[in-house]
């Protein structure tokens, strides 16, 4: 297990498709981010692990331009975010799919339509029988063709989590943010989340950052942890060598 | 709210206002989704404004006859009326009543779009919402006020002349060419230019406060009742402005 900060910079730099140096973020007089700098490799599952209210979120957001970081360096697929023009951030933002912690699904929108949404306004397919196959090729991969006609309203916490990383994969993302994906979830859901996790970096061969307090969820999903307290990483590891730590903020993740 | 906050929300509106011009100028319009808005906007407000302008034409009449009568002067009530409903009171009850009805459902159905990370979604997948969310909302209210001002106008007038043939025994045509003899083209551009004006306070006021929210869902609340309470008073200056400006063309 590693203890600085700095340690991602020694990884190999071939494979990394985005890299975080640096990276600080407060609001008002709140220190949300302080130095953050971390690197995510190609397929790989790195997870975000910290309580509440450590900034693990803001950090994703900075990520995909929603929240400008006040310092450092953000770099997504060789671009730098934090400079992007709006039109060129765009192109980078359809390359990452983001998966919100409440599935954020337009409400005013059958299932169907918001899967068609993305493929409409980004890639202009218009075609019926294409928005079709697309849309019913997305929702069986989440498990769910049966609520294509559903509203959001009418589907269950899981089932809109599922819906709403279904949205994201219809654009075939290269990177995958997923915001607290099991929050809110019984444990059986929260299961099945996890694999479909699994399963989405398997068949579309995505990197994920995954940001949760779920400890089921880390040691399920997971090829690395980054465990963050109060606006810092506070160490670096896989899920046994964390499990082995002493540190006062994060033994008690791992005992429950 | 102190000088400082004053300040940078008014650097806030400005950089919204320029935004919606940017947007106008540099992107595609989404004319089904302003064509869908639009329809929205007639549905949701022709019964009220049906409702409205109607009593307002029939109580407009009532209360005016009295004092035309009085001067012997009673023949003089359809121009008098119309001129009224055309200069003053169908803009003005038409830009109140979608105020209160468009610029509140706006306002909370998209900052509860806000609060609920929709708008972000649609941010963070390239979906460029403003264009999709703000400048359909903008541009349907624009478009719609003038032809609701018209409607409303119609419908006024018509329930004068049913008050005036109660009284009078007036026949349609007599009553119409009477209210029409004083109406000149300058009256008519100048209420319909002013609704557009209106059209576009309500849209872009309401798109303001929802976009904007913040707060959840107090923040919703308080984005519906800002998008109606602004746009009220916008809609009573703007009026304003325009009978001066009115006026300069009629000296």
């Amino acid at each position: 297990m590693t203890t600085s900060t700095e340690t991602t910079a020694d990884a190999n730099q071939q494979d990394v498709v985005a890299s975080l140096r640096h990276v600080k973020k407060s609001f008002g007089n709140n220190d949300v981010l302080k130095d953050i700098s971390f690197d995510l490799h190609a397929k790989e599952n790195l997870v975000i692990l910290g309580r509440s209210g450590t900034g693990k979120s803001v950090l994703i957001k900075c990520m995909v331009g929603l929240i400008k970081p006040d310092s450092g360096d953000i770099n997504v697929l060789g671009y730098d975010v934090k400079s992007l023009p709006p039109k060129e951030l765009n192109e980078v933002r359809k390359q990452v799919g983001f998966s919100f912690q409440g599935s954020a699904l337009y409400d005013s929108m059958t299932v169907r339509e918001n899967l068609e949404f993305p493929l409409k306004r980004n890639l202009k397919i218009y075609d019926k029988k294409e928005l079709n196959e697309r849309v019913m090729s997305s929702l069986q991969n989440v498990g769910l063709e049966r609520a294509v006609d559903q509203m959001p309203a009418e589907l269950s916490g899981g089932m809109r989590k599922r819906i709403g990383i279904a949205r994201t994969l219809i654009l075939n993302p290269k990177i995958m943010l997923y915001d607290e994906p099991t929050a809110g979830l019984d444990p059986i859901t929260s299961s099945e989340i996890n694999e479909l996790i699994n399963q989405v970096r398997e068949k579309f061969n995505t990197s994920s950052i995954i940001i949760t307090h779920d400890i089921s969820c880390a040691r399920e999903t997971s090829d690395r942890i980054i465990a963050m307290v109060q606006g810092h990483t506070r160490a670096e590891g896989t899920f046994d060598q964390l499990k082995q730590t002493k540190d006062p903020d994060l033994e008690p993740f791992f005992k429950y | 709210m102190d000088f400082k906050k004053l300040l940078l929300r008014i650097a806030d509106i400005y950089r919204f206002i320029a935004n919606v011009f940017k947007e106008l100028v540099s992107s595609p319009l989404e004319i089904k989704e302003i064509l869908r808005q639009g329809y929205f906007v007639g549905n949701h407000s022709l019964f009220l404004i049906t409702f409205t302008s109607f009593l307002a034409g029939i109580v407009f009449t009532k209360q005016s006859r009295p004092s035309l009568a009085s001067f012997g002067a009673e023949s003089w009530l359809p121009s008098l009326v119309s001129q009224a409903v055309v200069r003053s009171l169908g803009p003005l009850i038409t830009g109140l009543i979608c105020a209160g009805k468009l610029g509140s459902n706006i306002g909370a159905e998209l900052g509860s779009m806000k609060v609920t990370e929709q708008i972000d979604a649609m941010e963070v997948s390239g979906t460029r919402p403003f264009s999709y969310l703000v400048i359909s909302r903008i541009a349907a209210t624009t478009i719609a006020l003038p032809l609701l001002v018209i409607y409303a106008d119609i419908l006024a007038l018509l329930g004068s002349y049913l008050m005036v043939h109660f009284f009078n025994n007036t026949g349609f045509r007599l009553y119409f060419n009477e209210a029409s003899s004083v109406i000149s083209y300058l009256d008519i551009f100048s209420s319909l230019i002013k609704s557009l004006f209106f059209g576009f306070a309500i849209g872009f006021v309401g798109s303001y406060a929802g976009y904007n929210s913040q707060n959840g869902t107090t923040g919703v609340g308080k984005a519906a009742n800002v998008a109606v309470v602004v746009s009220m008073l916008l809609i009573f200056i703007i009026d304003l402005l325009s009978l001066q400006i009115v006026n300069l063309f009629r000296r």
